[in-house]
């Protein structure tokens, strides 16, 4: 029986966090601070032929105007490496995007520097840009061709042999990020020490820039990151602004501090880049599926190469003998994309899922029959079982829980008064990774432990999670644990990203805590009559304070007695979790599926995502409360993804033209109607010895399509561009 | 923003003065569009006189209807029981417009001065003529789903944002302003905002000075027959991509007197007399409402990317005088 894990826990920081006592990158205070702002260039390609920052210079507060021509560039003692391809501000006259840096003003206070930013006076040797993407399909092209996926079997000849057939384009728009905290940091340096506080996904990731920026040694630069209000994806790389402050900071002999405007954040982290993509299926009049030909192609700059795997998963959900995939490249002049919640699954997932609906009604087939029917219990690229894959289990909760069976299959049959109802349904999946991860546990002989890894807290509720582990296997209460993490002078952990925490850190603290367990066997078989002596640590257990026996729990010690019986104060472990060797064997994945129903309106054409049902398999849930949560977001974010989101370029330009909340259309809480989450629970100790999958990117990835199938049951129109506009339904 | 000198005033004569000697001055209220404005640096003023302290909040009935201050919270002018109950259609589009939070800060006066969220407007790196006359506008031949279909020129696309004018313009308000000269001057609201022509700068009729005190709205007995419907790309806080603010009067099945007004679409709230016109005098149904808004958008001229606003605005007027008409 556990204690924590698997119940309800409220977020450990949300007290800190609602009374605004956690602090936020750009919060923490730092005395003698400076305050830097970006002035961004008008266009989108070209060189900078002159900037006149006389005025800037001379206006109130202005410590230092930098620009190419004065920025003092880090010198590393050994050279950047060659794959190292990111944007490094003011580092030449060379304009690669649209809002890019050209200058960077500092003075004493955020208004001044923004006011005298304005002032700063720029002409350019400009080139026409390149960025209308749907212009330019033709020349997509496939980066890597030699790390290309290979077909599997022959789904060209499988394909024109298939009785049903059909064949879509699908096409998305660019997405952003847009969390609720703007990016931001503070950076100052000791003699050849630097701290930074920043927001980030990855405190040793950013240690690492640094250090290689500035030619010093990782232990010589200290990143704090403990609160991130919302990332998403947008710090999962070091961003350009770290960098750009410490070098100021280190060039005036202050502290200084940095925070994007609304705006800047556009340019500034990446977005989900814009898609187009093609998929072909094949199948038996039965609904098995033949052949699967899918094509994606993302927009990236020049200089980089950046795709947004969106034909990974895809081919690898249903049983299909024959499939290939293919991924390209578009080059722009846009900044660099960046992964975004479920990146390439979500965009992917939309084309597969919508395909497979207009299969269905090709084969005058239930839709979710049809995934029935083309369930795999293997990778079909290499026939490895799934460790755990309760994708049925969730396609039947989630049909009883929405009433599937009442559907009728015909688009625009169903309504409720004149308006028009539909129903549609997607499965959706993501990885089951694991990474390696180290944590430290240091249990107290008072009861209490302090718990600490380089992990971030984008908002998951790692806290919490972590918090709920280190309570459960070290027999303590959770108020009795404290743990912390975003900060380098903790035990190493991978990003924030990828849906694996709490399976990476989580083991960590699982592994340490075992440790512990056995540390504190050995102490009680010190005595000569300990009733552990022929015990094994695996028949033991830490529960309420007591080491025991699992399963004769009578026989029991005290930790704390224990402890101080041998003068022990506490007891520690680092431990390192890696990914065990017996997932090698095993395909490894989580699974859900998600029904829509929208409303719409048969003469205006607004549309209402009137109920969401989504099931998910991710293995053990951790904690239902913030595991809903989760699930609940990636279904907002699905919403948004599917009738609202879209980052508007004006091609002309090269220039986003919608970089604020007021333009770029998120949800808001009147768009969000019923919205039920469940969980098929999993027990796969295969994954890690949690039996944790992820579950962050997974509750979004099937939102979009399920709509988009709901909008087509409902009207007949296939819409197979997102977001689905009204002007699209007219 | 540009650091600026900021007063309070108490007096609306010291308030004219101060801002009708400074071409660089501008009148703050609940400042939730021209702070924005600010920031992004679009108006640039170095004086702002605070006129909040003059009062001017009133919402009291008249003889002839109903007095509404300039500096009436948005929210509060929504929310009056007089409003909702002779005034529904004004209640209905305020609370159609921004957020609770933003209506909690807005004063009427100031609604009717918001500008244009062209997003090129927005973006000072580019041309726009109501921006920078003369610089061009970017939106004509660029990214234009949200723009005008009506009264635009070529110098300018953009429209009108607002809720509250289109209830107002149905309701023939009339927009009290206290002149240079200390005299105050009345302009029926359907002539408070202008189309662009070649100044498309100029947003309203007033001169730089003038301050706006309040808003009569005389009586009317369209309270049991009036809708306002906004048509927007969300739920909420977000702007009409078509908003239709309508009224009727009816005498036995016939309809006596109509307003149509569509927001959305041009410089200024538009109130098609042509398609009052249709309906006045007909039996209010189906047919009567689609010719008045195949009326209504006879002269609508489409841009590259906003051809869908003639059709939507015709289905938007039918909706909304069925809706007005069902009470």
């Amino acid at each position: 029986m556990t204690k924590y894990i698997g119940k309800e826990m409220s977020r450990v920081d949300g007290f800190a966090k609602v009374t605004g006592k956690a602090k936020y990158a750009a919060e923490f205070k730092v005395p003698n601070l400076a305050y830097g702002f970006i002035a961004t260039s008008s266009i989108a390609r070209g060189t900078i032929r002159s900037i006149d920052t006389t005025e800037a210079s001379k206006a109130a507060g202005v410590i230092k105007v930098y620009t190419h021509e004065n920025f003092p560039v880090p010198k590393p003692a050994t050279a950047t490496p060659a794959n190292d391809t990111s944007y490094k501000a003011l580092h030449s006259n060379k304009i690669i995007f649209n809002q890019q840096p050209i200058a960077f003003v500092v003075a004493e206070t955020f208004e001044q520097a923004r006011y005298a930013a304005r002032l700063i006076k720029a002409t350019y040797n400009e080139e026409k840009p390149t960025t209308d993407f749907l212009g330019l399909i033709d020349k997509a092209f496939v980066p890597n061709p030699e790390r290309a996926a290979r077909p599997r079997g022959n789904p060209e000849q499988a394909l024109a042999a298939a009785p049903v057939k059909i064949e879509g384009t699908y096409t998305i728009a660019i997405d952003h990020h847009n969390p609720m905290e703007p990016h931001g940091a503070i950076a100052f340096w000791e003699g050849n020490k630097l701290t930074i506080f920043d927001k980030t996904q990855g405190v040793f990731m950013v240690r690492q820039h640094l250090a290689t920026t500035f030619g010093i040694p990782p232990t010589d630069v200290q990143v704090i990151s403990p609160f991130v209000g919302g990332a998403f994806g947008s710090s999962l790389r070091p961003n350009y602004y770290p960098a750009l402050i410490a070098a100021a900071s280190k060039d005036i002999k202050r502290p200084v501090k940095f925070v994007y405007t609304r705006t800047q954040m556009y340019t500034g982290n990446g977005y989900r880049p814009q898609s187009w993509q093609k998929v072909s299926l094949g199948a038996e009049t039965n609904g098995k599926l033949t052949s699967i030909i899918h094509e994606g192609i993302n927009n990236s700059p020049f200089a980089q190469v950046y795709t947004d795997n969106m034909t990974g998963l895809p081919r690898v959900l249903y049983a299909c003998p024959n499939a290939d995939t293919k991924q390209k490249i578009i080059s722009t002049d846009l900044p660099q994309p960046a992964p975004v919640r479920a990146p390439g699954a979500v965009t992917g997932m939309f084309a597969l899922e919508c395909a497979m609906d207009e299969l269905a009604y090709a084969l005058k087939m239930d839709p979710l029959e049809l995934r029935v029917v083309n369930f795999s219990n293997v990778n079909p690229d290499n026939n490895r079982p799934y460790s755990s894959k309760a994708l049925i289990e969730c396609y039947r909760l989630g049909a009883e829980k929405f009433g599937w069976s009442k559907r009728k299959h015909e688009p625009g049959s169903m309504r409720e008064g004149k308006t028009l109802v539909g129903w549609g349904v997607a499965s959706g999946l993501w990885n089951a990774a694991q990474l390696q991860a180290s944590a430290k546990v240091v249990l107290r002989a008072d009861g209490t432990a302090h718990v600490s890894s380089g992990t971030t807290d984008i908002g998951p509720g790692t806290y919490t999670a972590m918090t709920a582990i280190a309570a459960e296997y070290l027999g303590i209460q959770a108020e009795k644990v404290k743990f912390e993490l975003g900060d380098t002078k903790y035990p190493p952990a991978p990003i924030q990203g990828g849906s694996f925490t709490t399976a990476s850190v989580g083991s960590a603290i699982y592994g340490a805590a075992q440790n512990i367990k056995k540390k504190l066997m050995d102490l009680a078989n010190k005595a000569d009559d300990s009733i552990f002596k022929t015990a094994k640590p695996e028949d033991l257990e830490l529960f309420n304070g007591t080491l025991r026996y699992q399963k004769e729990t009578a026989k029991s010690v005290s930790v704390s007695d224990l402890m101080r019986k041998n003068s022990t104060a506490e007891i520690e472990d680092t431990f390192q979790a890696s990914p065990g060797a017996e997932r090698q064997n095993y395909a490894t994945g989580a699974h859900g599926v998600q029904f829509a129903e929208v409303k719409i309106d048969p003469d205006l054409r607004t549309i209402k995502v009137t109920r969401v049902i989504e099931v998910s398999a991710c293995g053990k849930i951790m904690n239902p409360k913030t595991s809903h949560s989760q699930e609940i977001g990636g279904i907002v974010w699905g919403i948004g993804m599917a009738l609202q989101e879209a980052t508007e370029i004006d091609h002309r330009y090269g220039r986003m033209m919608n970089p604020n909340l007021q333009h770029y259309h998120v949800p808001v809480n009147a768009d969000i109607l019923d919205v039920e989450t469940f969980f098929i629970e999993e027990d796969d100790k295969i994954v890690n010895p949690l039996g944790v999958k992820g579950m962050g990117e997974l509750g979004m990835v099937g939102v979009p399509a399920a709509i988009a199938n709901a909008v087509f049951h409902a009207t007949g129109k296939r819409v197979r561009d997102l977001p689905i506009t009204i002007e699209k339904l007219l | 923003m540009r650091p600026f000198k900021y007063t309070e005033v108490t007096d609306p004569a010291v308030a004219t003065r101060s801002v009708a000697a400074n071409a660089q001055a501008k009148y703050l209220a609940g400042g939730t569009n021209l702070v924005d404005l600010m920031r992004e640096y679009i108006a640039t003023p170095n004086e702002l006189v605070d006129i909040k302290p003059l009062g001017l909040s009133q919402i009291s009935p008249t003889s002839n209807g109903v007095s509404i201050g300039a500096l009436a919270r948005n929210s509060d002018t929504a929310n009056h029981p007089l409003i909702r109950k002779e005034y529904p259609l004004l209640s209905m589009a305020i609370l159609a417009g921004a957020s609770p939070q933003l209506r909690n800060m807005a004063t009427n006066g100031g609604n009717l001065m918001q500008r244009t969220r062209c997003p090129y407007f927005y973006d000072i790196a580019l041309p726009c003529n109501k921006r920078e006359k003369g610089s061009g506008c970017s939106a004509v031949e660029g990214l234009n789903r949200t723009h005008a279909i009506l009264g635009h020129s070529a110098d300018c696309v953009a429209t009108d944002p607002g809720d509250m004018a289109n209830a107002l313009y149905a309701l023939d308000a009339v927009v009290k302003v206290r002149g240079l000269d200390g005299k105050e001057r009345s302009i029926p609201v359907n002539e408070f905002h202008r189309l662009p022509g070649d100044s498309p700068e100029k947003d309203n009729v007033l001169v730089h000075g003038e301050l706006i005190t309040g808003i009569d709205i005389p009586k009317n007995k369209f309270a049991a027959r009036s809708y306002y419907l906004k048509v927007r790309d969300r739920a909420s806080y977000a702007f009409a991509l078509i908003a239709v603010a309508c009224a009727i009067e009816m005498d036995g099945d016939r309809v006596k007197q109509a307003r149509i007004v569509l927001g959305g679409v041009a410089h200024k709230p538009w109130r098609s007399t042509e398609a009052e016109k249709i309906v006045v005098g007909k039996k209010a149904d189906k047919g009567t409402f689609e010719a008045a808004a195949t009326a209504a958008l006879a002269g609508a001229k489409p841009l590259s990317h906003n051809a869908y606003k003639i059709d939507l605005s015709k289905r938007a007027i039918v909706v909304a005088l069925e809706r007005a008409l069902a009470g």
